[in-house]
């Protein structure tokens, strides 16, 4: 009999990962391909981010998969840290944050791209897969508003 | 069913580093508890060994603990709800008290955080949030609620002055506590100067000063019926109201980020069970973690309204002097933090107060007090409220 081969595309998730294997690991394959994903309950019309495979509403198990980098959102909350966990070190500083995109909230580091008195609460934000080294991937927030002379600067 | 009474406290000594082993350590909260309750082994009928594991080597500790403790053959529980298991661990005898099931229940709670290297201990640290979609970015327990530090300054105009007043009330009871392993007094100075150690950042806008210790230390609570309690006890204390709720662990879950939801339903659990509202508290014991842990707690216990809670740590309210004293036997920031402990060394500090035996910081004619205990980052909320 064959071995059953494992799907464990999620413990590359991150800079450390605690978690090898999801029945939402397609969010990695989507990840890589650039698309930060979250699934929707098809009979609650629910978003959920992080991703889920099963609704605890209905307690059903059918949902399909939406693109949450279409949107923007608002920045509730953040942090920069000065220290991290073990495994993190080459990391710090970095900030963490909690963005609000309606439907669903989502938490995650800001981009190294923004600059610590450019950012503030209630600015608006869009969410970018982000590769880091080593074969690994996490996501982070980047500015969505326009810059001051008018250009959005992640179009 | 009769009345569900608190008859014995204790606590350990709260250290950096205890120098003996997890079950010695637990003994010393236990043996302090056993003789306030003026009571024999053989009177327990059973006991709810309470911490967090993912920082004890002992697997399955709560058998090696009770067998240390003279308690076999009872029976003995084992109750994990992070910083608050011992506040949860009480909920627990209360229930097989008032049950019927057992007339006596000793509550022990334990942490010896330096059983571990702290390197390992900052590992375990960053994974007591959501693993699979939290812990990867990198979290620590300082910088969730700098989180909520950071919404709350925003929205209600709240300082890191405000904030270094929670630590200088802390300090000012801390010195007075015998068991507290920070007994230091610090000035507003100390706490604010950018020249301070005290000022250094650990999480914007947390710094050193805003963060209470890790310890190692253990509790114990001896609840009994009311007929046991009346029998063995001069000053027995009443449990009034038990109230606990939950949260969700990932922030993404999260419709507020000023304050924690948990801590909220959980005192209105325990408010409607006594019967009393938050003017009929005289002192209260809540979970100082952070700074900004306390300043929350003013709002979510009803101290203060949302936003509130500056101006009573401003007006010195929550001083011993005050209309509402809160953490004046120095709170988590002076005592330490031993996880599985805290909560049953807040309840031991509320149960010495409403016997009127708590020495310098004896609130005068306490009568109603209130301990709120907290596990994670509002993951878990306990209320407790005793009266006597």
């Amino acid at each position: 009999m064959a071995k059953m081969e494992i799907d464990d595309r999620f413990s590359r998730f991150g800079t450390v990962g605690f978690t090898a294997t999801s029945r939402v690991n397609d969010f990695m394959g989507y990840l890589d391909e650039g698309r930060v994903m979250g699934t929707c309950c098809k009979t609650c019309k629910l978003d959920f981010f992080p991703p889920r495979a099963d609704c605890s509403g209905c307690l059903g198990n059918d949902l399909s998969w939406f693109d949450a980098g279409e949107k923007t959102g608002s920045l509730l909350t953040f942090s920069k840290m000065k220290y991290g966990p073990k495994g993190f070190e080459d990391d710090l500083p970095y900030t963490i944050a909690v963005v609000d995109f309606g439907s669903f909230k989502m938490f995650g580091r800001m981009s190294r791209d923004l600059e610590d008195e450019d950012i503030r609460i209630g600015m608006t934000l869009r969410v970018r897969a982000n590769p880091l080294e080593g074969g690994r991937i996490n996501y982070v927030f980047h500015r969505a508003e326009p810059a001051r002379d008018g250009a959005d600067i992640n179009a | 069913m009769g009345k569900v009474g608190i008859i014995g406290v204790g606590q350990s000594n709260f250290v950096r580093t205890y120098p003996g082993s997890l079950k010695e350590l637990a003994f010393e909260g236990y043996r302090e508890a056993v003789l306030d309750a003026g009571i024999t082994t053989d009177q327990i009928g059973a006991s709810v060994i309470c911490s967090a594991p993912e920082y004890d080597k002992q697997r399955s500790p709560a058998g090696v603990v009770a067998e240390y403790l003279g308690l076999n053959p009872q029976p003995t529980f084992y109750v994990e709800s992070l910083c608050s298991s011992s506040s949860m661990g009480v909920r627990l005898a209360y229930s097989l008290v008032k049950s019927g099931l057992h007339d006596c229940v000793a509550v022990v709670g334990i942490q010896k955080m330096s059983e571990i290297s702290s390197a390992e201990s900052q590992e375990r640290m960053g994974r007591g949030t959501d693993i699979q979609w939290e812990s990867p970015f990198g979290t620590m327990m300082p910088a969730y609620y700098a989180l909520f530090a950071q919404a709350h300054m925003d929205k209600y105009g709240t300082t890191p002055e405000d904030l270094s007043l929670i630590r200088l009330k802390s300090s000012t009871y801390g010195p007075l506590n015998e068991k507290a392993v920070f007994r230091k007094a610090l000035d507003l100075e100390t706490l604010t100067s950018p020249d301070s150690k005290m000022t250094n950042p650990i999480a914007s806008p947390l710094r050193v000063g805003d963060c209470c210790a890790n310890a190692d230390g253990s509790s114990c609570v001896i609840v009994a019926s009311e007929k046991m309690a009346t029998s063995f006890s001069k000053k027995p204390v009443w449990i009034m109201g038990v109230g606990a709720a939950t949260n969700s662990v990932n922030l993404s879950g999260r419709e507020l980020f000023t304050g924690l939801p948990a801590a909220k339903e959980a005192a209105r659990q325990a408010y409607d069970m006594a019967g009393v509202t938050p003017k009929h508290i005289d002192v209260a014991e809540v979970h100082d973690c952070f700074t900004i842990a306390e300043m929350m707690a003013y709002e979510n216990l009803g101290f203060a309204e949302p936003g509130g809670g500056r101006e009573l740590i401003r007006g010195k309210e929550t001083y011993l002097e005050g209309s509402i004293p809160v953490n004046v036997d120095g709170g988590l920031l002076s005592k330490g933090h031993p996880i599985g402990a805290t909560g049953g060394s807040q309840i031991r500090t509320i149960v010495q107060q409403l016997r009127n035996e708590a020495g310098k910081i004896q609130v005068k004619d306490a009568a109603i007090g209130l301990i709120h205990n907290i596990g994670g980052v509002g993951l878990y909320g306990n209320v407790t409220i005793l009266g006597r």
